[in-house]
C-alpha cells in the first residue's frame, strides 16, 4: 500500500494548511486506488468545524462529508481518506486521532512548525483499532519549500 | 427489506458490498442484524460499552437519528439507512490529567514526582492518585489513632481531610500521639495538626472543627465527607459516629486500642453490619477503662491507625478485599492478627429490618453516663480538696489514706502515709479497713478512687472521701517534690 500525492497537490495541501496556522487545517482526498497504490487527484480543501480547541482539533461534519463524497462520485474518484495539520507537533497520530479514527482511509497529517511545514506523513488505522501504521508516500517530485 | 449504505472503508468488513439489506422495525434492530451478520463490523460500530461510537453518524434517508428517535428512529416500507463517518482528530493536546478535562483533579508536574510510587501501581496509577485527590474523609480524634491515619492520609494526597478534636495538647500525648511536638503543648490540637499537616503536603485542605462531635452537628458534618475514620477513646461518641455514618449512608472505618490490643474493622451498613450488629450494647460505665486509666502501648494506635489508613484508600481507590464483614483483633504482645466474621444482625435497631433508629439520640444517656452537671454535684459531696486534705493531716486528724491505683504507680509517685490497697484488690482487703475511722481515698486523677468510694460505701463505710484530681492535683497544689506523670 502506497499513496501518491503529486507535487501540485501537495503544494496546495501544504499552503492551506501554513495559511490556517496556528489552527488545524483539514480536508479531504480524493482519488483511485489501483493495484494496491493510492493516487490522489484531486484534494478538497473543508473549514475547520470545531468551534473550540481549534489549535489541536478539527472535525469534518457528515454534511460535508456527503458533500465531498458526491463530489467524488461525479467526476468517478472515491474518498481515500483526510489531511490535517499539527501545529507545532510532530506527524504524528495523537491518541485523540486514533480514538476518531476509521479503517482503511489514508491520514494524511502534517506538522506544522511555526507557520512553515516541517514534516509530512500518511497513516492507516491496523484493522483490529490498536493503533496506527505508517503507509508509506510517493511523490513525483519534492514539493516546492518543503524542508528535508 | 431495508438497505443500509456501506461506506467505503467499512465494506472490507461486510463482504465488500456496498449495500446490505435487512428486515427490520427500527434503525437500533437494523443496525444489530447488520452486526450480526457481519460481526468484524461490531468494533467499528460501537464501543466497548455496547453505544454507537461518536463518529458513527448514522441517516434514516437523509436525516440525522440523533435528530430523530435515535436508534427507536422506525422505519417504514421505502426507507433506508446510511452510515456516515465524520472525521475528527488533532494534535496531542494537553492531556486531560493535566488539565482535570475529564472531571478529575488535575495534576501538575510536582504532583507527578511527589506521588511518582503511587503511579507506577497498576493498582493505582494516575487515574487512582486523583480519585484520592478528589476524595474527603473526616477523622474523627485527632489522638493516637487519629495522628498516624491524618499523617499518611496526607501523605498519600488525599484531597480533603476533616478533623475533629477540641482538646488541647498534652505531654503525656506524645508517647503516641506522633502529630505533635513538644512545642505542641499547651495548644489546641487541631492547630498544631494543621500546621503539621500543611508542611507534610500543602496540596491537602485540612478543615478543622474544634467542637465535640454531637447528635446536633453529626449528620451536618458526615454528609460532607466521602469516608469516615473513627479514631475516638469513648463509647458515646462511637455509637454517635456509627448512626450518623449509618443514617448518612457513609463507610465507617472503625478502630480501638487498648493496652497491647487493638481492632479494626470497616462498618458500612449499605453492604454490611454495623457497629451496634456487633455491639448492640454497650457495656456498662466504668468496666471498661479509657487508654487514660487501663494504659496503652505508645506504638499500637500507629499499627491500628495505620490499618484504618490503608482500609481508607481501598475504599477511595475501590481495589482489594476491605475489612467490611470482618474485625481484625491485634495482639501486640503475642503478635498476632486474627479475624472474626461479622454478620449483618437482621435484629439490629439502626439497620436492622425493623429498625426503631430513626434518628440520632442522646448518647451519654445511652451509654449509662449520667448527666454531667447532676454527677459533679453528686461527686462533690464526697470529694475533699488538696487543701483541705493537708489541713487535715497538719491538725493530726486521725485518718486512713488509701491508695487505689496499681503497685507501679506507687513506685513512681506517692503521698506521704499512704497505704497501696489496688481497686482490683480492694474487696480482699476490706477487712483490714476501720470503718469509724476517716478514710481518704486517692488514684492518679480520682476516677478510679471514686469507684472505690462507691464500692466501700456499698459494704457499709460512711466516713470516705475521694482526693479531687487525685496524686496529680496533690503534686502541682501541695507538694511539687511528688512527681507527675
Amino acid at each position: 500500500m502506497s499513496l501518491l500525492l503529486r507535487a501540485a497537490h501537495t503544494e496546495r495541501v501544504h499552503s492551506h494548511l501554513c495559511r490556517v496556522y496556528p489552527e488545524e487545517g483539514c480536508g479531504v482526498l480524493l482519488g483511485r486506488e489501483r493495484d494496491g497504490v493510492r493516487e490522489v487527484e484531486r484534494t478538497v480543501e473543508l473549514d475547520n468545524q470545531r468551534e473550540a480547541s481549534r489549535h489541536n482539533r478539527y472535525v469534518i461534519s457528515p454534511e460535508q462529508f456527503l458533500r465531498a463524497e458526491k463530489e467524488a462520485r461525479a467526476a468517478g474518484l472515491d474518498v481515500l481518506g483526510f489531511y490535517h495539520s499539527h501545529p507545532d507537533h510532530p506527524a504524528r497520530p495523537s491518541a485523540f486521532d486514533l480514538e476518531h479514527a476509521w479503517p482503511w482511509y489514508s491520514y494524511v497529517i502534517v506538522s506544522v512548525e511555526r507557520g512553515r511545514v516541517a514534516d509530512m506523513r500518511s497513516w492507516r488505522l491496523r484493522d483490529e483499532r490498536s493503533a496506527f501504521e505508517p503507509e508509506p508516500m510517493a511523490q513525483d517530485e519534492p514539493a516546492p519549500g518543503e524542508r528535508r | 427489506m431495508i438497505p443500509i449504505h456501506i461506506p467505503t472503508p467499512l465494506r472490507p468488513y461486510a463482504g465488500r458490498a456496498p449495500v446490505v439489506e435487512v428486515e427490520a422495525a427500527t434503525v437500533g434492530e437494523a443496525l444489530r442484524l447488520l452486526v450480526e451478520r457481519h460481526a468484524e463490523l461490531r468494533r467499528h460500530l460501537y464501543d466497548d460499552g455496547g453505544r454507537l461510537r461518536r463518529y458513527v453518524n448514522v441517516y434514516r434517508n437523509d436525516e440525522d437519528i440523533r435528530h430523530l428517535e435515535r436508534e427507536e428512529t422506525s422505519l417504514g416500507a421505502g426507507d433506508s439507512i446510511s452510515i456516515v463517518p465524520s472525521i475528527a482528530g488533532g494534535a496531542p493536546g494537553p492531556p486531560a490529567w493535566a488539565t482535570g478535562a475529564d472531571g478529575l483533579p488535575a495534576m501538575s508536574q510536582d504532583d507527578l514526582l511527589r506521588y511518582g510510587r503511587h503511579l507506577i501501581l497498576p493498582e493505582v496509577g494516575l487515574d487512582g492518585q486523583r480519585r484520592i485527590r478528589a476524595a474527603s474523609v473526616l477523622v474523627v480524634g485527632a489522638g493516637g489513632l487519629g495522628s498516624p491515619l491524618a499523617l499518611y492520609l496526607a501523605a498519600a494526597g488525599v484531597g480533603r481531610l476533616g478533623l475533629v478534636d477540641y482538646d488541647r495538647v498534652d505531654a503525656s500525648n506524645l508517647q503516641r500521639q506522633v502529630l505533635y511536638g513538644v512545642s505542641a503543648i499547651g495548644r489546641p490540637k487541631l492547630e498544631a495538626a494543621k500546621a503539621r499537616l500543611a508542611d507534610l503536603n500543602p496540596g491537602v485542605r485540612v478543615d478543622t472543627y474544634e467542637v465535640p462531635l454531637t447528635s446536633e452537628n453529626a449528620l451536618e458534618l458526615v454528609r460532607e465527607y466521602d469516608v469516615i475514620v473513627d479514631g475516638t477513646d469513648n463509647f458515646p461518641t462511637r455509637y454517635l459516629v456509627n448512626d450518623a455514618c449509618v443514617l448518612e449512608g457513609k463507610p465507617n472505618v472503625y478502630g480501638s486500642i487498648f493496652r497491647f490490643e487493638g481492632q479494626a474493622s470497616v462498618f458500612d451498613a449499605r453492604v454490611g453490619p454495623c457497629y451496634r450488629c456487633l455491639y448492640p450494647d454497650p457495656p456498662p460505665p466504668g468496666l471498661v477503662p479509657s487508654c487514660a486509666e487501663g494504659g496503652v502501648l505508645g506504638v499500637l494506635p500507629g499499627v491500628i491507625g495505620v490499618i484504618q489508613g490503608i482500609e481508607t484508600l481501598k475504599l477511595i481507590l475501590g481495589i482489594g478485599d476491605s475489612l467490611a464483614g470482618r474485625l481484625l483483633i491485634f495482639d501486640a504482645l503475642g503478635m498476632r492478627f486474627r479475624e472474626m466474621k461479622l454478620r449483618k444482625d437482621p435484629d439490629c435497631p439502626i439497620c436492622g429490618e425493623r429498625r426503631t433508629i430513626h434518628e440520632l439520640i442522646d448518647y451519654e444517656a445511652f451509654c449509662g453516663i449520667p448527666n454531667a452537671q447532676e454527677a459533679a454535684v453528686a461527686q462533690a459531696e464526697w470529694e475533699i480538696g488538696p487543701r483541705e486534705l493537708q489541713a487535715l493531716q497538719a491538725n493530726g486528724g486521725a485518718l486512713e489514706l488509701i491508695d487505689v491505683r496499681e503497685p507501679h504507680e506507687f513506685e513512681i509517685a506517692l503521698i506521704p502515709g499512704a497505704k497501696l490497697i489496688p481497686l482490683s484488690a480492694l474487696p480482699a482487703h476490706v477487712s483490714e479497713l476501720d470503718s469509724s475511722r476517716q478514710i481518704v481515698l486517692y488514684c492518679h486523677h480520682g476516677q478510679r478512687s471514686m469507684r472505690a468510694l462507691e464500692y466501700l460505701y456499698g459494704t457499709g463505710f460512711r466516713k470516705l472521701k475521694n482526693l479531687r484530681g487525685g496524686i496529680d492535683a496533690w503534686s502541682r497544689e501541695i507538694d511539687p517534690s511528688v512527681p507527675r506523670y
